[in-house]
């Protein structure tokens, strides 16, 4: 019988302690391709259930599925950015297995030779930067849609055969991962990785970037990895740690009260915040695999391999150490600004346009990206161009309008995607060195506060910052900071 | 009017407007109308396709155009090749209903050279069989002797132009169905090289040997046929981007001093002494046609029968996996999912189909996969190495096509082994991807068609087609 979750939650700190989890992901990855990896249907997500299709997809008797060239080169751009050796020969085979959503039959997917293998990935985690290793990537066609629910027959099940021959990408992980925590470390870092080369745009909620993962613990110190269980249904990455956490709780739980783990494979069930058996290894498919008759072997060619190489992006490892040794970024600035490539790219054209990188790096985090988190907007759809950017920051750097006056005028900026040069002479900002403005000012605020000049004289250097304040105040944040101290200290001396 | 159209007797007589395409396909459906009740051999006609495509080439006459090289010439498909809007049954009852959406790129070819397509042929239960006893739709009957079968799988394809029901007809060889069929009815029948001709649009019984081919009345027609469907398809990745050379020009050359090779392996105990001289008599044919005759060793022949059908009932079990009732074809409901699928797929296939699914799963299956299934791989490139090496001392190899004249319909039911082994001369070829053709070797006692069976190597159909046409052209028909 599975433990529930409250039974779980009852095993004690010292107990779970002296077990150490294995986990291993297997992810799903929709390659964007335009067309089917076999067929020249459109890959559209959302159209109408099945206007997407051809005698092909659904499998009808005859047909014949054809590669589609621009998923191989995707699957490589993939396996080279995981650090994979791609092969030169990899072929598909046929897995064979009845299901409605399953048209043909059999998935061709990639079997006993994979497009590529033995690659990592570098997470981090706490600080701390940990290697996964990537046993594989291969690549198959997509099942379609079976719909279960929603429909006034209920005892009818519709297949939306849209979805499938949808090309994908199987990236399986090494059992390296020792943590939920470091499991989701490698999923977002995967995630990062795969939309950096623009191989899939990993959108979990229409299911372009699917997750299961293997799961077992073993006393510490134990050599034998404890018996594996897979855990499927993983949509989200708040359910990937969710279920990991459950898993390992649930089988220590089992060991614990002497009993044992069996191999099968478990369903994440969110309502239910547990994993719940669906077959058990004795009921475990027997694919009865065998190479694709249909189909010549897959030939990537070194010449092929190197100019997909040649054209992939800078990924975000390299980028981050860039960002830190060429714009002095620090190692956290240099992660939040490599985050997407989009945001890297806008961080690059911001200093093209001639902010100084620390600056640039400070305003897009304080400033623009809190700005577009909260109106939900992408850096690709910013108000605020680059250069637009870049031009308040030398204005701020300049000493032509103050910080305080700056952020402003980028919430103005933000809001009507004005230039700041504008905002400024348009509301009178320009910032007042004029000494002559500022000693009235001053003279105002001395002669409001005669306590205050008494505290002062008495030798309290706190409450010059109080004058200095009252001053930026009646200037509307517009003074120089600089002159209000030159101009007080005289006036109080 | 003649009964016995050519390609060139229907060109002539058109050109001539002696008769027009329509005529002629009216006078083709009158012949069936008044034989296939008896033959068996026709599934399904298709009348107004035919009429559509007869007045296409009507017009051309008319307005005096050229004409394309099959224009108006009336041909038959084994009901295995999808033809939009006429139903493709494979012969089963789990495609009883089914009306396919798309045409074969074979009957496309077909038509855009002018072919007028009557209907679909009769074979064995996709194409599983060697006497076409194993269609849902009954056996076909052999017209050159009533009694006996017509051969199979293309059982139907074969008989329709023995009997004058149609001028040429496509059928299609995984381990003999081309080949053997002509062999029983007594005309030539081809299977060019795995890859030369497109299997987009057949219904796949074993993807890796699935071949469409041409019978026809002549060596010539087979050639015409097969050069119209002939070519790289880029909708069948194992179609060959080779070029189709010209098989008319290249056939007629004169045979004299190529060699033909006589495999020892294929004249063993156990061919029917009928066949036997049938054979002997067509290799004196080549003798005096001054072609060298070579002995040669095919060592592992033996091994053929037993791989051909791991190989083949392997992919079958795949290939028919998508017969489960949820998009087409027969369904028979069940009490669920999985019910569904054994109610289906226990009413509409039949039993040679079922023996050759579990056979197939059974061979693929954990832990015996690498003991049939890969074995049997390794065995294939055996037997294609075999041929290879062959071709390096001849030309051509020349074998019985079946080492028994057509049976008597029931006679071979009863032991699927003993049908099994009809293809013992077929599946070599079939193994290893080279084409082959059979042509009428005389009749035992005037009475039962024997055929003469010729391999060429890989893409050499021209010269399988040379070597045929000389044996056609002196007296191999009536040896």
């Amino acid at each position: 019988m599975a433990k529930s979750a409250s039974e779980n939650s009852a095993l004690a700190p010292e107990i779970l302690a002296k077990y150490e989890p294995v986990i291993g992901l297997e992810v799903h990855v929709q390659l964007q391709t335009r067309t089917k990896i076999f067929c020249s249907c459109s890959t559209r997500f959302g159209d109408a259930p099945n206007s997407n299709v051809c005698p092909v997809c659904l499998g009808l008797p005859g047909t014949l599925p054809v590669l589609n060239k621009r998923a191989v080169e995707m699957g490589v751009r993939a396996s080279l950015a995981i650090n994979c050796a791609v092969h030169e020969h990899s072929r598909f085979a046929r897995k064979n297995y009845f299901y409605p959503d399953l048209p043909k039959g059999y998935q061709i997917s990639m079997y006993d030779q994979p497009l590529a293998t033995g690659g990592w990935l570098e997470i981090e985690h706490e600080g701390a930067r940990k290697r996964i290793g990537i046993t594989r990537l291969h690549l198959e066609d997509d099942a379609a849609k079976a719909l279960h629910e929603g429909f006034s027959a209920a005892d009818k099940s519709y297949v939306d055969y849209n979805r499938g021959g949808t090309p994908l990408a199987e990236i399986v992980s090494e059992p390296d991962i020792r943590t939920p925590a470091e499991a989701y470390a490698y999923l977002t870092t995967l995630k990062q990785v795969m939309l950096y080369t623009e191989v899939s745009d990993c959108n979990m909620e229409e299911g372009s970037l699917r997750c299961d993962a293997n799961v077992s613990v073993r006393l510490r110190g134990a050599e034998q990895f404890g018996v594996k269980v897979e855990v499927k249904n993983l949509n989200s990455f708040r359910y990937l740690q969710k279920a990991i956490e459950y898993e390992i709780e649930r089988q220590i739980g089992v060991l614990e009260s002497g009993g044992k783990i069996f191999q099968e494979t478990r369903l994440w069930n969110q309502n239910e915040g547990r994993t719940i058996p669906m077959r058990s290894k004795e009921k475990a498919h027997d694919y009865r695999y065998f190479p694709e008759p249909d189909l010549l072997p897959v030939h990537v060619s070194a010449a092929w391999r190197e100019a997909i190489r040649a054209a992939m992006p800078e990924m975000p490892d390299a980028k981050r150490a860039r960002f830190v040794s060429q714009y002095g970024a620090t190692p956290y600035d240099a992660a939040v600004l490599t985050e997407t490539r989009a945001r890297g790219a806008y961080f690059e054209s911001v200093v093209q346009a001639g902010a100084p990188g620390k600056s640039a790096a400070n305003w897009m985090q304080t400033e623009l990206l809190r700005r577009l988190n909260d109106s939900g907007k992408e850096i690709e759809a910013s108000p605020v161009a680059p250069a637009a950017l870049a031009e308040l920051i030398s204005m701020v750097e300049a000493g032509q309008i103050t910080a305080a006056v700056g952020k402003k005028v980028f919430a103005a900026m933000f809001e009507t995607g004005r230039a700041a040069k504008e905002i400024v002479a348009a509301e009178g900002l320009g910032q007042i060195s004029d000494t002559g403005a500022i000693e009235q000012a001053a003279r105002e605020v001395i002669e409001k506060n005669p306590d205050n000049v008494a505290k002062y004289k008495a030798g309290n250097e706190g409450v010059f910052k109080f004058f200095v304040g009252q001053v930026m105040r009646a200037t509307k944040g517009q003074a120089n900071p600089q002159a209000i101290n030159d101009v007080l200290k005289k006036l109080l001396s | 009017m003649a009964t016995n159209w050519t390609i060139n007797g229907v060109r002539e007589a058109l050109t001539a407007k002696k008769i027009s395409a329509r005529e002629l396909t009216a006078e083709f459906y009158k012949r069936i109308e008044a034989r296939n009740p008896e033959l068996n051999a026709y599934l399904a006609l298709s009348p107004e396709r035919a009429q559509a495509q007869a007045e296409r080439v009507d017009a051309l006459v008319a307005a005096g155009k050229p004409l394309p090289p099959l224009a108006g010439v009336p041909v038959a498909v084994k009901d295995v090749i999808s033809t939009r809007g006429t139903k493709t049954t494979c012969g089963s009852k789990i495609l009883e209903p089914y009306v396919p959406a798309y045409d074969a790129t074979a009957i496309e070819r077909l038509e855009a050279a002018g072919a007028v397509i009557l209907g679909k042929t009769n074979c064995d239960e996709f194409a599983m069989g060697s006497s076409n006893e194993n269609s849902a739709y009954g056996p076909v009957k052999n017209p050159v002797a009533l009694d006996r079968v017509p051969g199979g799988s293309s059982g139907g394809s074969a008989a329709v132009v023995a009997a004058g029901l149609a001028v040429a007809s496509l059928g299609t060889d995984t381990g003999g169905s081309i080949r053997q069929p002509g062999a029983f009815c007594g005309i030539p029948a081809m299977m060019g090289s795995y890859g030369r001709v497109s299997r987009y649009g057949l219904i796949a019984f074993a993807s890796s040997l699935d071949r469409i081919g041409p019978f026809a009345t002549s060596v010539g027609d087979v050639a015409r046929v097969l050069q119209a469907i002939a070519g790289r398809d880029p909708r069948d990745s194992t179609s060959t981007t080779d070029a189709v050379p010209d098989y008319l020009a290249e056939m007629d050359k004169p045979v004299k001093g190529l060699r033909l090779g006589i495999p020892k392996e294929y004249f063993a105990p156990g061919m029917d002494e009928g066949v036997r001289k049938k054979i002997e008599a067509g290799i004196e044919i080549y003798r005096k046609l001054g072609c060298e005759l070579v002995e040669l060793r095919m060592p592992h022949t033996d091994y053929a029968i037993a791989t051909y059908y791991i190989i083949a009932t392997a992919e079958a079990s795949s290939n028919l996996a998508r017969f489960d009732g949820v998009r087409y074809g027969l369904r028979v409901d069940g009490d669920s999912l999985v019910g569904m699928y054994r109610k289906t797929r226990g009413a509409g296939f039949g039993a040679e189909v079922k023996r050759r699914i579990v056979l197939g799963t059974y061979v693929l299956s954990a832990g015996y996969y690498d003991a049939y299934y890969l074995k049997g791989q390794k065995v294939r490139a055996l037997i294609a190495r075999d041929f290879r090496e062959a071709f390096t001392k001849v030309d051509a190899i020349l074998t019985p096509t079946s080492p028994v004249p057509p049976f008597k319909l029931g006679e071979r039911t009863a032991d699927p082994l003993q049908m099994y082994l009809a293809d013992i001369y077929t599946v070599t070829g079939s193994l290893a991807g080279v084409p082959g053709i059979s042509v009428p070797c005389g009749k035992i006692d005037g009475k039962l068609p024997v055929g003469l069976q010729l391999f060429g190597p890989a893409f050499g159909e021209a010269r399988v087609l040379q070597l045929a046409q000389a044996f056609e052209q002196n007296g191999g028909a009536t040896v």
